[in-house]
């Protein structure tokens, strides 16, 4: 009961960081922002896929963009409570290490989910053709998601002294997630290396689940996606667990 | 036997007991063995120069770091085995901030509450409290990012005794602030004793801080504790405090006062008669009295209380601010030491 109540307190931490951080809500809106309106719309007079217009296409997969740049740096955000001294305090509590993990993780997709829906709004504006009654599905997909990659956030972070390295991790581990993901092109015409890759990409099976849950088209069944996205919830859920707690200052 | 153990954790006399505690980064012994007991209700300084063992010390204690060898209790329970049992039992203000920027005053020590697992109404009862002791009731609800460094101080010694603890453990913690707010914080820590009867460990460099402040004083150097008393202790067995008289004839007068067996140490130097006298300031009309019979003519006498830094040079052949560390060595060390640890 008491560990339950530690880690609401974490998951509450996290909402009023964000809330209170406007610049971080606006300035993490205006990428998706820029791509939809401009790419999506810019592509969508010259290219169709599957049946229906590009910006269709894109958006669940510019979606999956801000719920997976949301994510990485909520998880990432341990560094800098590492900077500011704050892990200290959480470290010696008599709380379980693990609680913590799992405050952070609720905390950060809560606000990665509400990042979501904020830019499917900004695609439903920009002509996006979704169903209200998809939304819900897709918020709980949405925040299954978030967990898994605040998760990886954090097994990240726990690695790492200090923010200089975040750079590192947003060049190259996380851009080429999105860009391998499919979000921006159909995988079943890209080449053959790319196609490989893709398939080691925990992004493309969000995208793909999103995309099926949000315009009804997939190239891979649901099935698939969903599991390879239970698979990757919980190495990234036990990893952030274990690296966490093996922090030891 | 869990009844046994836990009989004894409650009525464990002393508040702090290690034996042999050592924590080494390779091949620097940042704390050397040390054996030591702090009684219940103490006020314990731990006084040396920077980077001379004394966090590492502390972080031990508080299970952030576990030592290489050795054992510690606290409060009654093992640092190792019974990490949690600790954890509830002790509060720790840090030497570097670790305060939520971003929340208000409130918000941090209802999170405080929270992971040491308090409820509602204890919660809001022991805020005011605090907050009221260290006069921040006016800016509860403001955020932190607003306080200056002086504030943000008394808030993390708040936080730290929100929930009761047994033991307090202060690492640095007037760390350039200053002259009034120390004094302020210092008048805290005796209160909080005094009050609630609660040990307090103080990590410190600066000596008057320890000795104003402590009933007992351990001189930490190179990770070793190289003395442990009370400081007036301390100073005494440094052989009394230091005369120095000012006479045209010092050569006579130290044969004057040849005689006496509470004078210890006495040499001429650039004029003057230098001695050492136990209870200097009483001595003084006594030896004047002499200087008088003899008709040696004395114009001025003065009286140097030793301090700890006396004490530190005795033990160690350097004044505390010529062993602190360059800040090149200590950032090395810690760049060395959070390798280790990651």
């Amino acid at each position: 009961m008491s560990e339950l109540t530690a880690i609401y307190y974490i998951w509450r931490r996290e909402l009023i960081r964000f809330y209170r951080s406007k610049s971080r809500i606006i300035g993490s809106l205006g990428m998706p922002f820029f791509f939809l309106a401009i790419i999506g719309t810019g592509m969508g007079s010259v290219v169709q896929v599957a049946n229906g217009s590009y910006l269709d296409f894109m958006t669940p997969g510019i979606l999956s963009m801000v719920v997976l740049f949301g994510s990485i740096f909520s998880g990432v955000t341990v560094i800098m409570d590492r900077q500011f001294g704050f892990l200290k305090e959480t470290m010696v509590a008599p709380v379980n290490r693990t609680s913590i993990v799992i405050g952070k993780a609720l905390g950060g997709a809560t606000t990665a989910v509400i990042q979501g829906m904020l830019m499917l709004g900004i695609a439903m504006l920009l002509g996006a053709h979704i169903e209200i009654v998809d939304l819900l599905p897709a918020m709980a997909l949405m925040f299954i998601v978030s967990v898994m990659f605040v998760s990886l956030g954090i097994a990240i972070a726990s690695t790492m002294e200090d923010m200089h390295g975040f750079q590192l991790v947003m060049n190259f581990l996380v851009m080429p997630m999105f860009f391998l993901s499919g979000a921006l092109f159909p995988l079943n015409m890209a080449p053959e290396l790319i196609r490989w890759l893709s398939y080691i990409d925990p992004m493309t099976y969000v995208v793909e689940a999103s995309r099926y849950l949000l315009v009804g088209y997939s190239t891979m069944p649901i099935e698939m996606s969903g599991g390879v996205i239970g698979i990757f919830l919980i190495v990234s859920v036990t990893l952030a667990t274990w690296l966490f707690n093996r922090i030891e200052s | 036997m869990i009844g046994l153990v836990s009989a004894k954790s409650t009525e464990a006399k002393n508040a702090i007991e290690t034996d042999g505690l050592t924590k080494r980064f390779g091949t620097l012994s940042a704390v050397d063995n040390v054996s030591l007991k702090i009684s219940k209700g103490e006020i314990f300084g731990l006084l040396g120069p920077n980077g001379a063992g004394k966090t590492t010390l502390i972080s031990m204690l508080v299970t952030m770091r576990r030592p290489t060898s050795g054992h510690a209790k606290v409060n009654g329970y093992d640092i190792q085995k019974e990490a949690a049992k600790v954890r509830d039992s002790i509060g720790i203000v840090f030497q570097d901030p670790s305060l939520d920027e971003e929340l208000t005053a409130y918000e941090n020590l209802d999170l405080h509450a929270a992971m040491y697992k308090m409820n509602r109404k204890e919660t809001e009862a022991r805020i005011k409290e605090v907050i009221k002791m260290v006069e921040l009731e006016d800016r509860l609800h403001n955020i932190v990012k607003t306080f200056s460094g002086g504030m943000r101080r008394r808030l993390e010694i708040a936080r730290g005794l929100l929930h009761c603890p047994d033991v307090l453990f202060l690492d640095e913690p007037t760390i350039g602030l200053d002259p009034q707010t120390r004094q302020h914080i210092w008048s805290y820590i005796k209160r909080m004793r005094k009050e609630h009867g609660i040990t307090i460990v103080i990590t410190t460099h600066y000596m008057d801080e320890a000795d104003l402040l402590c009933d007992r004083v351990a001189i930490v150097d190179h990770g070793k504790i190289i003395a442990l008393d009370r400081s007036s202790t301390l100073k005494d067995s440094l052989g009394g405090d230091i005369l120095a008289i000012e006479t045209p004839c010092s050569e006579k007068l130290k044969e004057a006062f040849g005689g006496l067996e509470w004078v210890g140490e006495a040499k001429c130097h650039d004029g003057r008669l230098i001695l050492r006298v136990t209870k200097g300031e009483q001595r003084i009309p006594k030896l004047m009295d002499i200087a008088r019979k003899k008709g040696i003519e004395v114009s001025s006498v003065s009286l140097h209380k030793p301090t700890l830094d006396d004490v530190f040079l005795h033990y160690t052949g350097k004044t505390i601010r010529e062993e602190e560390v360059s800040p090149n060595q200590s950032l090395r060390a810690r760049v060395a030491s959070r390798r280790r640890s990651g």
